[in-house]
């Protein structure tokens, strides 16, 4: 089937069996590796992007799902070379060890800053429960949001 | 992990919708939020040859007041129901109990029509539409509506009253009366998210004498249940606290509760009695206010 998808910004046209799934086709097919396959199957969130703005895991999604809509990846999420204030915070707060859980999470976290930009350290775990890391012991993960969050807030 | 290969429609309207199940019956598979088919496909558990995705269907996708009662679309998401302004007043426990599901990026995507439809024995909405005595509204192929009570549309282990040419089109939650409280309390499997047991009670005072009870409870038995035991035991008693403690223990009387890795029977039982109490006295504190 042929699809036509826009992915950070740029359209691309392809042609697609009904059963690839989105994190394939990004992957496979557009070669955005950036997006990982931890589990498979809807549990671990390294698969996360971003659907017209929300976060979905892309394991859980047929790529001819997203004919005409958007996506945004992890590769697609800094502007004119300068890190998003969420890559920041992970740099500044060394919210990844190996870093495989880092894409689910950084885009886990943008959108739960976009509907709530002054989260409680509770609320960012709850808003986190769909990622799962197995080397930070989840801390610094935390400190990387808050500290992303002042920054979008413009307090630092 | 791959699925099994199928053909893919993604109809525009219901009507549309309708006449590809009708024309390819018992072979298709209706796709919603795919947050369960989707994992069951990989698993090839379930091999459908065509899937008629719901998810381009605008017109299924509302939450709105209709009379006494809110209507809502089956491809309302999680999300939508967690969020909505008008279930907060009206029937406060749907969001409460679809903020329990799964994780964000589920609610995202999960709808509600999808969620009733699969009737996992651990899902959290049909304790919460049980509870509300809600009703769910169905379409067939030859376009012929009918309206389920929430009691009779859940039949058995991932089996509802929904017939292989029906598609679920709206969820019906009555209004709550005055005076009433709710409240959702789940155990959770830590790493699914899903329900050892959930207990959605509601709880109608008139100044402390127990006017209405209802509680649903999910997660414990092959379906979602009305604890009616419990219901009949508090009916027109005066609220205190030790009747709330001795009505819960028929949380689950006549129940065979379910057995797994995850939790004996015997546990489940006590899960249902410990949580129906919280539920209960947590919705009452809500009714007084
Ligand atoms: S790979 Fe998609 S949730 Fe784990
Ligand atoms: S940094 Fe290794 S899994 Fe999270």
């Amino acid at each position: 089937m042929r699809i036509n998808v826009t992915v950070n910004g740029r359209q691309y046209s392809s042609d697609v069996e009904p059963r690839m799934l989105l994190v394939h086709y990004l992957r496979d097919v557009l070669g955005l590796t950036g997006t990982h396959i931890g589990c498979e199957t809807g549990v671990c969130g390294a698969c996360t992007v971003l659907l017209n703005g929300e976060a979905v895991k892309s394991c859980m999604l047929f790529a001819v799902q997203v004919d005409g809509q958007e996506i945004t990846t992890i590769e697609g999420i800094s502007q004119d070379g300068q890190l998003h204030p969420v890559q920041q915070g992970f740099w500044e707060k060394h919210g990844l060890q190996c870093g495989y859980c880092t894409p689910g999470m950084i885009l886990a976290s943008i959108q739960l800053l976009k509907r709530n930009p002054n989260p409680t350290e509770e609320e960012i775990r709850h808003a986190l429960v769909g990622n799962l890391c197995r080397c930070t012991g989840y801390q610094q993960i935390v400190e990387a949001v808050q500290w992303a969050a002042q920054k979008m807030r413009g307090e630092i | 992990m791959f699925p099994a290969p199928f053909e893919y429609y993604a109809p525009k309207t219901l009507q549309e919708a309708l006449s590809l199940l009708a024309q390819h019956g018992e072979n298709a598979k209706v796709l919603a939020g795919g947050q369960s088919l989707v994992p069951l496909m990989k698993l090839r558990l379930s091999t459908p040859a065509v899937i008629i995705d719901l998810n381009g269907i605008a017109e299924l996708r509302y939450i709105r007041e209709e009379g006494n009662y809110v209507a809502i679309g089956a491809m309302a998401r999680h999300y939508d129901l967690e969020t909505s302004d008008l279930l907060k007043r009206l029937c406060p426990i749907l969001p409460e109990c679809a903020s329990h599901i799964g994780d964000v990026q589920v609610r995202n995507r999960g709808t509600i029509g999808g969620s009733l439809a699969h009737a996992d024995p651990a899902a959290d909405y049909p304790a919460a539409v049980l509870a509300c005595e809600g009703e769910i509204k169905v379409v067939d192929t030859d376009g012929k509506e009918r309206v389920i009570k929430a009691t009779d549309f859940f039949v058995d282990l991932f089996t509802t009253a929904l017939q292989p040419n029906e598609i679920i089109t709206e969820i019906r939650i009555p209004a709550f009366a005055p005076k009433t409280g709710s409240a959702y309390l789940k155990m959770e499997q830590l790493a699914s998210g899903y329900a050892l047991c959930g207990v959605a009670a509601i709880v109608s005072l008139d100044d402390s004498v127990i006017q209405d009870v209802r509680v649903g409870i999910t997660g414990v038995a092959p379906k979602a249940y009305r604890a009616t035991g419990v219901e009949n035991a508090l009916k027109g008693q005066a609220f205190n606290p030790k009747t709330i403690e001795q009505a819960s223990e028929l949380a689950a009387d006549g129940i065979n509760p379910l057995e797994d890795i995850h939790a004996d029977a015997e546990y489940r039982a006590h899960l249902a009695k410990v949580l129906t109490k919280r539920a209960l006295l947590k919705a009452i504190e809500r009714a007084k206010v």
